[in-house]
């Protein structure tokens, strides 16, 4: 073990992350636009779930799921969901134009060997629309609103307001990613967007959770200031973040990679993305995109202010050597390094 | 604690034994189901409004998934309802949603708070004073209805200010706390469209209605006004009716769908689940209801709710608003049931003859555009005619779900090599916890689906492994506090796990807050898949609470105690030259290499 691989092992890391936060905000907003931009192309590929669909029935006792599912998607149907029934094969597909049904109950009666009239029709509404989706928005809000809150009890609305608004970054690239690779947007996929939800915000509140801690020591006598602590926080949980989404993104990846590549596509492929997109993205919000925007609401308030301008004043004299006096145990310093790193 | 865990599994393990339930109840994308397509028809021939069939689709869900744990599923096709229930040969099901769901008047004869502990009840919240304002006598002027701006108010509009038009603090206020309940309670509270369970008012007064003994059947009986007030008044209730209504625990089982006897006595719960109540024999079908309409009381500006009825209606309507009247709160109300749940009960302010009436409270327009199609609902009840009934394998291939369990297990066993190689010893004690955790799951999901009815489906099955990350994160959060306190080098290990424990328990706890706040939120206002996918969600975090505080903490605190790790063994992941231990300043500043 050596290099950066070992000094991660024994926390001996020291990134700059609130110092580029230009960088970070850059990134998030180019990904945002990008997310936004196919999210009104695109737009997102509903399952029948949603949108309701065209349910065939026929009667093919010798055939597999794999021949039928073939046929239907060779007859130009894109959501295929396949059952049985004690009455023959029961289809779904997206909903379907006349005459779109009209080629694939030919396509299907054909390869099945069935006069046309016995592969039936029925169009069916959306299980996932109208009472159950304006419900669970009306949930999001409310939980929300409950978020904010509660933050704000627990720590403070700055950090409630960085936190959410981390999440909704989140929420949008994950959206974006669906619209642009065009998955299918199930309810099990709104489902992995929900613990995405959850997972941003949990993330979020353990990083703040530890700012609070190492900010709390800073007094008017302190040599850092509330960005160089923020940052040393954030280090000091790094090893915490990664450990944490690699132990949660292996079993979502292996479902993602080799589930997907042993067994094909399916609600698994849709979901298992939601989660692994949401994931990282989670994780890299929490870091460089709430804490930044926390410092940044942070520095304004006139505690903060004047410790920097103090620390500004000395460290014109000797910048690297107050700077270089680490205060928690285990977290270098965070600007002076920085710098250094950026000449390279 | 290591041992009241144990108990804990020992005790579910049992209960498993005794219920013979050894495996989950899947869900209807996992073992697929019964598919039931109905038609609803009208009594009389004429094709039911879309405005009605949306509302049979929501009483459906209602019945057939109310908790929203029994992933059911319930689509509208054109004009036939669909729904889909997962497991096989669910005749009772079948039956339970052909029923006709009816509407109902009927006079209350006690109530109570809907369980034991309400969830998020606020004692404090007052009932806004909006019971029926009768239209009364002078039918077609909007009669004034009493103003909703203050409690214990005496002079309402009313011609008559009644005793129940101005709540003394004594009467238990449900039946306003009920149509109050129809509305957008206050900003703190929910705002969702539909009755909140914050929104009514736990009754304080109604005491064990048992206790008093006055059991006289007499079965028609509305109550004489002489009854006192105080207590629970048990006079005229069928005794096998109030051990019902006893035994009733709104939070659990609404009773939807339950079959209300119109000529019987009847225990069931407001929509909310927040109230129950014991309701006398109907005294007005649905079917006499000629109009509802929701609209603006023209001098006050209020959103309300105005009915008329037709037939018998009139007469059947004056009688009992009659009877109310004269009687003691709380039966000075009258309840509307549809299909067995009670959606309003207001208090009735004077006897109300003209067949019209009207009921104000704090509408909001959706609340009581809400009441008003529930209540044209019930003017036109919808019978269900079977359609075609299919049982129907699940929708993920077989190949689908054996390829998610093998990834599931690589993903678990990548995990597990993660957790030796990065804490070694220390490792050892994630992946039990993890194991623990799984057992706890399996047995709750398992006990759950034997008693509550829940299912389990596979966007539930990958909630569960993401919660794999939630669980081993509250470790790892807990062991850097340790290496921490470690690399402090002033502590014993034995003194380092009890102060790391104390920091590491609040970010666990208030990290874990976060996601049980969204899924309580969730599971109370969304309805079907998501409702279920939150219980779930927040099944899965109190596990975690109870693994790590019940498995994990004694069990490194029991480590702490063995030489392998209290001095630092190279394999123990608490090394030093894994700590880095520097004497002195401890600070690790390193010279950039890359």
């Amino acid at each position: 073990m050596s290099g950066i691989a070992r000094r991660l092992y024994r926390g001996e890391i020291d990134v700059d992350f609130v110092g580029r936060r230009k960088l970070w905000y850059g990134l998030s907003a180019l990904l945002l636009v990008v997310s936004t931009v196919g999210l009104l192309l695109n737009g997102l590929n509903l399952g029948v779930e949603f949108k309701g669909g065209s349910v065939f029935s026929f009667k093919a006792p010798t055939a597999v799921i794999e021949q039928v599912r073939g046929a239907f998607g060779d007859a130009g149907a894109h959501q295929v969901i396949v059952q049985t029934t004690n009455n023959g094969w029961r289809v779904t597909t997206e909903s379907l134009p006349a005459e779109e049904v009209t080629t694939v109950q030919k396509a299907v009666a054909q390869r099945f060997g069935l006069p046309q009239n016995q592969v039936t029709l029925q169009v069916i509404g959306a299980s996932w629309g109208g009472q159950v989706a304006d419900k669970a928005v009306t949930g999001l809000i409310v939980f929300m609103l409950a978020i904010i809150l509660y933050l704000t009890v627990a720590f403070e609305w700055k950090m409630a307001l960085s936190a959410v608004v981390a999440l909704l970054h989140d929420l949008v690239i994950t959206a974006g990613v669906y619209a642009w690779s065009r998955f299918e947007v199930t309810p099990a996929t709104l489902l992995g967007f929900l613990t995405i939800l959850g997972y941003s915000l949990y993330d979020a509140v353990v990083v703040f959770d530890m700012i609070k801690e190492v900010t709390a020591k800073l007094g008017t006598t302190s040599k850092m200031t509330y960005t160089q602590a923020a940052n040393n926080a954030l280090n000091h949980t790094l090893i915490r973040s990664l450990n944490t989404t690699l132990v949660a993104i292996l079993p979502v990846a292996a479902i993602l990679f080799v589930g997907t590549s042993l067994f094909g596509a399916g609600t698994l492929k849709d979901l298992s993305l939601a989660l692994f997109v949401g994931m990282i993205v989670g994780t890299y919000s929490s870091l460089c995109v709430a804490t930044p925007m926390l410092v940044t609401l942070k520095e304004r308030e006139p505690r903060y202010q004047a410790i920097a301008r103090r620390l500004a004043s000395q460290g014109a004299r000797g910048a690297a050597k107050a700077s270089r006096q680490p205060v928690t145990a285990g977290a270098a310093n965070g600007a002076a390094d920085g710098e250094k790193r950026r000449k390279k | 604690m290591l041992l009241s865990l144990l108990a804990i599994i020992l005790a579910m393990g049992g209960t498993m034994f005794l219920q013979k339930a050894f495996t989950p109840e899947y869900g209807l994308d996992l073992a697929g189901g019964t598919t039931v397509t109905l038609r609803p028809v009208t009594p009389n021939g004429t094709p039911p409004t879309e405005e009605s069939i949306d509302l049979a689709v929501g009483i459906i869900r209602n019945r057939v998934n109310g908790s929203g744990i029994s992933d059911a599923e319930v689509a509208k096709s054109g004009d036939n309802i669909i729904i889909s229930v997962p497991g096989v040969g669910q005749e009772e099901v079948v039956k339970l949603v052909g029923t006709t769901a009816e509407l109902r008047f009927r006079q209350v004869l006690a109530i109570a708070a809907g369980s034991p502990q309400p969830p998020g009840q606020m004692p404090t919240q007052a009932p806004s004073p909006s019971p029926t304002t009768p239209g009364g006598k002078g039918a077609k002027t909007p009669a004034p209805s009493s103003s909703p701006k203050a409690e214990g108010q005496e002079d309402t509009p009313s011609s008559r200010p009644t005793a129940s038009a101005a709540p003394a603090p004594s009467g238990p206020p449900a039946g306003r706390a009920l149509s109050a309940a129809l509305v957008n309670p206050s900003p703190a509270a929910a705002p969702s469209t539909s009755p909140s369970p914050g929104a009514s008012t736990k009754p304080e007064k109604p005491a064990k209605p048992g206790k008093s003994a006055t059991p006289s059947p007499q079965p028609s009986s509305p109550v004489s006004p002489e009854n006192p007030p105080a207590e629970v008044d048990t006079t005229g209730i069928d005794p096998a009716v109030l051990k019902e209504f006893e035994a009733l625990d709104c939070s659990k089982d609404k009773g939807q769908g339950a079959q209300d006897d119109p000529s019987k006595q009847f225990a069931g719960c407001s929509q909310d689940g927040a109230t129950k109540y014991v309701l006398d024999k109907a005294a007005v079908i649905g079917s006499s209801i000629a109009t509802a309409n929701a609209g603006v009381d023209q001098t006050t500006g209020e959103w309300l709710v105005q009915l008329s009825f037709k037939g018998q209606g009139p007469d059947q309507w004056s009688k009992v608003t009659t009877t109310a009247f004269n009687s003691q709160p709380p039966r000075n109300q009258v309840a509307m049931v549809l299909d067995g749940v009670v959606i309003s009960a207001p208090v009735i302010q004077e006897p109300i003859t003209g067949g019209r009436a009207q009921i104000s409270g704090n509408f909001t327009d959706a609340s009581a555009n809400e009441l008003a199609s529930q209540l044209k609902f019930g003017a036109l009840p919808l019978k269900f005619e079977k359609g075609s009934i299919d049982e129907v394998s699940s929708s993920l291939g077989a190949d689908q779900l054996r390829g998610g369990l093998i990834a599931g297990a690589i993903g678990l066993g990548l995990v597990v090599i993660y957790s030796m190689l990065y804490y070694r010893g220390l490792g050892v004690v994630s992946v039990l916890s993890l194991t623990v955790a799984s057992i706890l799951t399996f047995q709750s999901v398992v006990l759950l689906g034997a008693f509550a009815g829940f299912r389990l489906s596979l966007p539930h099955v990958i909630g569960l492994i993401v919660s794999i990350g939630i669980t081993a994160d509250s470790f790892i959060v807990y062991f850097e506090r340790i290496r921490d306190e470690m690399k402090e080098g002033r502590r014993s290990l034995r003194t380092a796990v009890e102060v790391a424990w104390v920091r590491a328990r609040r970010t666990i706890l208030i990290a874990d807050a976060v996601m049980f706040i969204a899924a309580v939120v969730l599971y109370f206002l969304a309805v079907g898949g998501v409702a279920g996918f939150a219980f779930a969600m927040g099944l899965t975090t109190l596990i975690d609470v109870i693994v790590v505080f019940m498995f994990t903490k004694p069990f490194v605190a029991l480590l702490a105690r063995r030489k392998f790790f209290a001095k630092g063994h190279r394999l123990s992941g608490l090394d030093a030259e894994r700590m880095s231990v520097v004497p002195a300043t401890g600070s690790t500043t390193v010279p950039q290499e890359a």
